[in-house]
Parts: structure tokens; sequence; C-alpha cells
């Protein structure tokens, strides 16, 4: 599914996509946390306001769409692939690798592990480029053997 | 410790006023800064109801308004909007400046004001108002509008332009001569080259000094290093404003949107009172004498502001009536343009009225003329 997103300079952002039956749905999500769904009719250029949702009321539908889904999903990938797991891992403060980019820690090459998303505070990067600007606090999401695991934790830790 | 009686009631009257006053512009969508505005004609020298007590107060909060508000828009700013703004809609901007600056430093050179005034008038004219104009697309439900964005751009492109605009201002209107208003013009446009780069590469760093988890201390932190930075950057003729917007245009991320929020409340205090400061700058004797100049120059830059609103939501590919809704929510002008007297103001005999008329004449009747256009079917009030 295309999903087009749309920036709209110091309030927010707009997502927009077709459903199956081929309504154009508009989500916008507002710098203050709130959101606005909308629907385009005939004209395309305008929206058809459907409802708003302040933080705790999005945050709550978008559990109800999505926590069963991811669930499954983690279920399936740890069925499909034998001895796959996925892991958190911390970056400590006065970690070496705090300021410093991804690609420095070469996670991958020493462990084989791979980090598939980087949590800053209530922020998910999803799979971060070796580019990506690492900060003590952040939790990184990785996905490998136990060992390998492991052994990312151990590199960050120093 | 002295308690002034009289400065406590005066001061509690004149925002309890302001506070009924605001309602009522909510209820109709429209901007309380018209209000605002006339509450301060209402009690200047002059006119009905002065106020002795009060007076100074009001001068010093203004000030402190003024920075508050250039302050707030700054940490509002990111680059990344910033940059997109620029990839699409340069050319609006140009069409944006070439239409309305125009006929403000036309009408100036009519009026016969000097090079200051002419300037000052231009820049009036040409900025629309971002708080206004943000608002009003979100009362009116436009947001989920594919001429939205292209709006939005366009105002983010006119307040980067105003961190030019306001210090050349500074320096001429203080009696600086061609040449220090080129080098404030240089140091200003150096400093935000420096915070862009400051931001981008160590914007964690300078967050770090500011950000505190006490709300309390954020709030101080960030209070006090604008106002020394405002005040340096007065103290080199480069306006205290412009030392404020480069504050905020430095912090980023989630100290900027901590910022923001321990900011605002404050903002909404002080920017109040200096609406009102200019109302009272002004006195009501000279407001007859400019009302044709004004209601003339806002009918013309009405209408270029939707010639500039089609043409930038053209470049968006949006349909015929989007491009009028484009053109007419970018009538409002508001705080800058007050703002711009804020700074010209002295020895300007005639552009505190004129200005100040002129606001009041658009940020009135462009939410108005807006709600009115380009939608399909009457939507009901929000």
């Amino acid at each position: 599914m295309d999903v087009n997103e749309v920036l709209l300079p110091g309030v927010g952002l707009r997502y927009e996509f077709t459903n199956h039956e081929g309504e154009r749905i508009g989500v916008v999500a507002l710098r203050s946390g709130d959101f606005e769904v909308v629907v385009y009719g005939d004209d395309p250029d305008e929206a058809r306001p459907v409802f708003r949702l302040n933080e705790d009321e999005a945050e709550a539908l978008a559990q109800i769409l999505g926590a069963p889904r991811i669930a499954e999903r983690f279920a399936d990938l740890s069925r499909e692939v034998p001895g796959l797991s996925s892991g958190w891992v911390r970056i400590p403060e006065g970690s070496p690798f705090a300021g410093r980019l991804l690609g420095e820690t070469r996670a991958r090459t020493r462990t084989g592990a791979s980090v598939v998303a980087i949590v800053r505070d209530d922020e998910v990067v999803a799979s971060p480029g070796p580019d990506r600007l690492l900060r003590s606090g952040d939790v990184l999401v990785v996905i490998g053997t136990d060992e390998g695991i492991a052994g990312v934790n151990r590199i960050l830790q120093g | 410790m002295h308690v002034s009686v009289a400065l406590l009631l005066e001061l509690g009257l004149v925002l309890a006023v302001l506070s009924l006053l605001g309602t009522l512009a909510r209820r109709l969508t429209l901007s309380p800064i018209p209000l605002y505005l006339l509450v301060g004609l209402a009690l200047g020298e002059g006119s009905v109801l002065p106020l002795p007590a009060a007076g100074e107060f009001v001068g010093a909060a203004a000030t402190i308004g003024l920075v508050l508000l250039l302050l707030a828009l700054g940490l509002e700013f990111s680059i990344a909007e910033f940059t997109v703004g620029m990839r699409r809609h340069v050319p609006s901007a140009g069409v944006d400046f070439v239409l309305n600056a125009l006929p403000g430093a036309a009408a100036g050179l009519l009026l016969g004001l000097d090079a200051v005034g002419v300037l000052a008038l231009a820049g009036a004219t040409f900025v629309s108002s971002s708080g206004i104009i943000a608002r009003l697309l979100a009362d009116l439900r436009r947001l989920g509008n594919r001429e939205t964005s292209a709006v939005l751009s366009v105002l983010v492109l006119e307040d980067f332009a105003m961190a030019a605009f306001l210090p050349v201002l500074a320096v001429l209107a203080s009696g600086g001569t061609w040449w220090q208003a080129v080098a404030g013009v240089l140091i200003a446009v150096g400093a935000v080259l420096a915070a862009f780069v400051a931001s981008y590469r160590w914007g964690h760093h300078i967050g770090r000094l500011v950000s505190h988890p006490d709300a309390e201390q954020l709030m101080l932190r960030l209070l006090g290093i604008t106002l020394v930075v405002a005040a340096l950057a007065e103290y080199v003729h480069a306006s205290a404003a412009v030392g404020a917007f480069l504050v905020g245009l430095t912090l980023t991320g989630e100290t900027a949107e901590r910022g923001r929020a321990v900011i605002a409340p404050l903002r909404d205090l002080f920017a109040a009172v200096f609406f009102v400061a200019i109302g009272l700058s002004v006195d009501p004797a000279e407001l007859p004498p400019v009302l044709p100049a004004a209601l003339a120059l806002a009918v013309v830059t009405a209408f270029t502001k939707v010639l500039t609103g089609r043409y930038a939501a053209s470049r968006d590919g949006v349909g015929r009536r989007g491009r009028l809704r484009a053109g007419t929510a970018l009538i409002a002008r508001g705080e800058f343009s007050i703002v711009i007297v804020g700074l010209a103001g002295v020895g300007q005999p005639i552009l505190a009225p004129l200005v100040a008329a002129y606001v009041f004449l658009l940020a009135t009747a462009g939410p108005f003329i807006t709600r009115f256009t380009g939608t399909t079917s009457a939507r009901p009030a929000v």
C-alpha cells in the first residue's frame, strides 16, 4: 500500500492513502500530538473532516488497530526461522558509542545481529542507516541469535 | 514592599477586558489581535480612558512581548520544513514578495514617507500573519486540504525572510547609514547561518545547556539566555527581535518542543500587552486622515495575496477552488506587520496609525473572506 506523506510546515504531517474500496483517506498528525482524520470526496483537494483525536485517544486507537498485528508478526517471524530472536539493548550513560554513528559500532560485522529499529523517547526510527547518530538512553531493537544480541549489548556497554 | 493599588487595578481591568474580547473573537473564529489594538487605542493619551499608573509597565512588557513573539517563532521553525518549502516554493516566495511588497512601497512613496517608512510599509504589506492563518486553517478544518501545504510553505518562507528584513529595518530606523545596515544584515545572516550550523551539528549540546527536566528551570534558562542574546543584538543595532529569533532557531527537537510549551502562556500574555501598546502609541485623532489610504492599501494587497496563494497552490497541482481557498487564506496580516511598526515607529508620524488601521482591516476581513470562499457546502461553524 502506498502512503503519501505531505509536510505541513509549522503544523505537522499529513498521511494520505486509498483504501481497498477506493476511498481516499487522510490523517493529519499535528505537532501538538492531536490527530485529525479526513476523507476526500469528489473534489480531491477538499477534505471532509471525519473526527479529531487527542493524544490519548490516538494512542488507544493505534493500539486497537496495531497491537494484535505486531504481536502476530513477531510470532510468525520466530516460528519461521528457528534460532532467531529479537531483543532490546539500551545505550547506557557513558557508552563509548553515545554521540557516535550506528555504523561505527560495526555491530553486524562483529556479531551477525542487525539493528532493525531505534527507540528514542516516544519516537521509533525503523531500519536506521549506518549514519544514524546514537545517544545515551536510545533503545536499539536487535534481531539475531541470542549470542549475537548479547554481543551487541557488550559492544555498546564498552 | 509598596503595592501600587492603581497599577494592579488598571492592569487587572485591562486583562479582563482583553479576555472578554478574546473570547468573543474566538467565538466568531476571528483573531483577537485587531481587538487588542482597539483596546490600546481606547486607552491611549488623549482618549477616553488614560492609564496613568500602568503606562510604564505596559512599555516594558511590550518589549518583552516583542522578544517572546520572535523566540516562539524561532522555536516553531525546523530546518527540514524550511528545506522542503525552499525546494518547492521559492518561485512562490518571489511572486509573494513582488506582488505584496511593491504596493506597500508605492503607497509609502505616494504618502511622502522617508526611506525607512517606505521600507517598513513594504514589509508590513508583504508579510502575512502565520499565527492567524495557521490557527484559522485548523479552525476551518482545512488541514486535510491539498492547498494547505502550499499556504504553510509560503508562510514559512515569509517568516524566514523577516530574519533578514528586520535587522535592516532596525539599523536604518535607529539612524544608521546604508553601510551600517548592510553590515547589520551581514551580521544577522551570518548569525542565522551560524545558528543553523550550530543547531544542525551541536543542537543537542546547546539543547542540553537550556534543557532541564524541571519545567520551571527550563523556562528560566530559556528566558534568561533569550533576553541576554536579545540585549546583545540590540547593542550591535541588529534588533533584539532578531536576537530572540536566533535563539529560537538554535534550539531543536525535544528542547524546542518543551520550550514552546513553557513559553506559550508567557508569550500570550506579553504579546497581548505588546499589541495593546502599539494601539496606545497611536493617537485616535491621527486615524481618520489615514483611513482612506489604509483601506485602499488593504483592498489592493488583499487582492495581490489572493494571486500569490493561487500561484503557490497551482504549483502543487491544486484545482481552481483550492487555489482560491489558498489565496484568500493568505490575506490576513497581523503580528509581524505590527512588529515592523514597533521597530520603525519612532520618528514615523503616520506609519503607526496607518499600519494599525491596515492590520485591523485585514486581520478582521481575511478570516471572514476565506471562510466563505472556495468551499462546496456551507460548513457548520466550529
